[in-house]
């Protein structure tokens, strides 16, 4: 399913058909965002991979690639719509309402999560084992369900979540189970596969003999692949299935190919596991650049085109800045919040290790 | 369908199933958010049928038979706590927790701290554990160290159908998980429930049987095992304090080194797996506290370190009363 194709133009195939109402959902200005946030979030990752190679992140997890299969799916969702992340959805949490110095203040350290997700568009937390969160997001849309916020026929409330995994996410367990969980119960859910061809050093052949979109139909949901790197196809294709699913549908399955054209993390080299062939395919067919070529084919004026390059370079400056002056917590916080109700043991040794400090000031004296 | 269990009257002499029937019944009854979870636990009424008639009271949203999926229940269940239900989640045996222990001990235990305080996560998993029913591999498991190492979570297990009918109710109360151990050997034996008070907190041991010679100390379907070897005991002339750990973490040590403090001796039983257990763990804080005070070494008298065995054999694993007071011969010998 693709709407621009790898040039720009705009050539709609035999599958984008009965999504192409939904395009008459976005205006100018729509396009507009949709440029300027893809533009804006691959300088931000530059600048935050920059930092972490100057000792000022522990890690950088790159979404260099995947912003038209992120800012597509995101603008598909609706305010009261919940929004579980994997790891690499920086620009869904920018559009949900997230500052990304909050996802920088976890990758430095000092925080093992980073932001309330009530308080930031319902975007949750970053999860770093592979598909814990699918169920998590299952389970969320079971209690949608049980607590009657969704398939009451008023789209402006009714609420559906979408889930963010990747290929390699896709053999866990918990991802197999989560869909088997959503058919089950059809929870008002999209589960939107990020399938950037790569885990790691693993490719995708490795994870799967068939499709994965095919997968779906084995749980007994509706599966569909798109052009990931298509902003128009992948927005079209998700709020369709956002519908549906707060409509009272049931759960999706929705493969977005796509490709990761960075390392998995500032860890990995992939120079030691692909070749400079398909980093050439994929760079021609870069999200950013073909949505450009569309709008530059619809007559957008230049100064627009640099004024979001100068808002990115800024965005990217602001955010290193205040990086910098992120500072760590106090020590209490290894102790705090590990219960909700207190803890003899917790209490006890959170006590001993400020006496345990307070001794060497004691010995200064 | 067997009748609800009419908890207006003063007390009942009930097994533990339906002491947990009527906890959980009760906690549902008070708390709309309150729900049930697990495999077969809807019109079966669970393999053990401790949720027997709750379907056909609370409805199939209250009471939710889920595909059989461990870390599929625990997981989902964590999204409905993060909704603002109350799960409880039914693991069918001891040895089928393991496909969920990572949702169990990487999500659910941290899930509060990763989000810094700002949400509360509470979701308790019942657990039928333990051995004496004759079961088959992986049916006669004591797995609750694991838990109990694992910070973010609390450990409990009744001994008794009073103490399963309160701590289950207390446990669901919990804004914490509580991973919850149900003695599945204790489950048929009736004993008195009194439904005017709880009179122990959750997380509180509690002396069972005064004594003044020797301490013992065991939780769950132990316990039962320490009382027969104390009234053994008594004939001899040896008089054991029994000692009801009821929660496994956090342990409350206030009984155990008070009472130590009266015996100077102390032994720890546990179906369990002696190394890295519960009853190490015990054994080594009261070596810490209680150091001059004792009389002679903390002894333990565990499952051994092997997988549980065949049936035929569990009588030679189990710690038995006899072997109980073994130990305690040994400490008296100091």
């Amino acid at each position: 399913m693709r709407m621009i194709n790898p040039n720009g133009a705009f050539e709609p195939n035999a599958a984008a058909e009965e999504f192409l109402p939904y395009l008459d959902r976005l205006t100018e200005a729509d396009h507009r965002r949709f440029y300027r946030d893809m533009v804006v979030v691959r300088k931000f990752d530059t600048e935050a991979a920059n930092l972490q190679r100057q000792g000022q992140l522990a890690l950088w997890v790159p979404s260099h690639g995947q912003e038209a299969a992120q800012v597509g799916s995101a603008y598909a969702t609706r305010p009261q719509d919940h929004v579980f992340p994997s790891y690499r959805e920086h620009v869904v949490g920018m559009i949900r309402g997230l500052d990304l110095v909050d996802i920088l203040r976890m990758l430095r350290g000092v925080t093992l999560g980073g932001w309330v997700p009530e308080e930031h568009g319902n975007f949750h937390l970053y999860t770093l084992v592979l598909a814990s969160q699918t169920l998590h997001s299952t389970g969320y849309a079971m209690g949608m369900q049980l607590d009657g916020s969704t398939a009451t026929g008023n789209p402006q409330t009714d609420q559906a979540v979408i889930v963010y995994y990747g290929d390699g996410a896709s053999s866990q367990g918990d991802a197999n189970e989560a869909l088997v969980f959503a058919a089950s119960y059809q929870t008002p859910q999209v589960f939107f596969l990020q399938n950037n061809h790569w885990a790691i050093s693993v490719p995708v052949a490795r994870q799967s003999r068939t499709p994965l979109y095919l997968r779906a139909s084995g749980f007994g949901m509706p599966g569909i692949q798109l052009d990931g790197n298509d902003v128009l196809a992948t927005f079209a294709v998700t709020a369709k299935s956002m519908d549906d699913a707060r409509a009272g549908h049931g759960p999706s399955l929705i493969e977005a190919l796509t490709y990761r054209v960075g390392a998995h993390t500032t860890a990995d080299d992939p120079t030691k596991y692909r070749g400079a062939e398909e980093m050439a395919y994929w760079v021609a067919r870069d999200p950013i650049a073909r949505f450009r070529s569309y709008l530059e084919s619809r007559g957008i004026e230049q100064e627009f085109l640099d004024s979001v390059d100068e808002e990115a370079a800024d965005f990217a400056a602001d955010a290193r800045k205040r990086a910098l002056e992120i500072t760590g917590p106090e020590q209490s916080v290894i102790f705090d919040n590990v219960y909700a109700e207190p803890h003899p043991l917790v209490a006890e040794q959170k006590a001993w290790l400020e006496r345990y400090e307070a001794s060497f000031d004691e010995g200064k004296n | 369908m067997n009748a609800v269990v009419d908890t207006s009257v003063a007390s009942a002499s009930l097994p533990m199933t339906k002491a947990l029937n009527a906890g959980l019944r009760r906690a549902m009854l008070d708390d709309p958010k309150v729900l049930l979870m697990g495999e077969d636990i809807g019109p079966l009424g669970g393999v053990f049928r401790v949720t027997e008639g709750l379907i056909a009271e609370f409805g199939d949203k209250r009471v939710l038979d889920t595909p059989l999926a461990e870390s599929g229940i625990i997981g989902t269940a964590i999204g409905l706590a993060m909704r603002g239900f109350r799960p409880v989640c039914e693991i069918q045996f001891d040895g089928f927790v393991f496909p969920g222990f990572d949702q169990i001990t990487s999500q659910l235990a941290r899930m509060r701290n990763r989000h810094e305080g700002g949400l509360i996560m509470p979701v308790v998993i019942r657990i039928p554990y333990g051995g004496h029913i004759g079961s088959i591999e992986h049916h006669q498991e004591s797995p609750e160290a694991y838990f109990a190492h694992t910070p973010g979570l609390r450990v409990v297990s009744p001994s008794n159908p009073h103490d399963a009918f309160w701590m289950m109710q207390e446990a669901i109360k919990s804004d914490d998980p509580v991973i919850f151990f149900e003695p599945k050997s204790r489950y048929w034996p009736k004993g008195e429930v009194r439904f005017g008070e709880s009179g122990t907190p959750l997380h509180a041991s509690r002396v069972v049987r005064a004594g003044t010679d020797v301490t013992v100390v065991g939780h769950g379907a132990m316990v039962s095992v320490l009382l027969q070897a104390a009234e053994l005991a008594a004939a001899e002339g040896i008089s054991l304090e029994v000692i009801d750990l009821r929660s496994i973490s956090p342990v409350d040590y206030g009984p155990i080194l008070g009472s130590v403090g009266k015996t100077g001796r102390l032994v720890v039983a546990q179906e369990a797996p002696g190394f890295v257990s519960v009853g190490s763990e015990i054994a080594a804080t009261v070596a810490e506290r209680a150091f001059y005070t004792l009389q002679a070494p903390v002894l333990r008298v565990s499952g051994f370190d092997t997988p549980f065995p065949p049936a035929a054999v569990e009588t030679h694993f189990l710690p038995s009363p006899d072997r109980v007071l073994e130990a305690v011969d040994r400490a008296l010998a100091y």
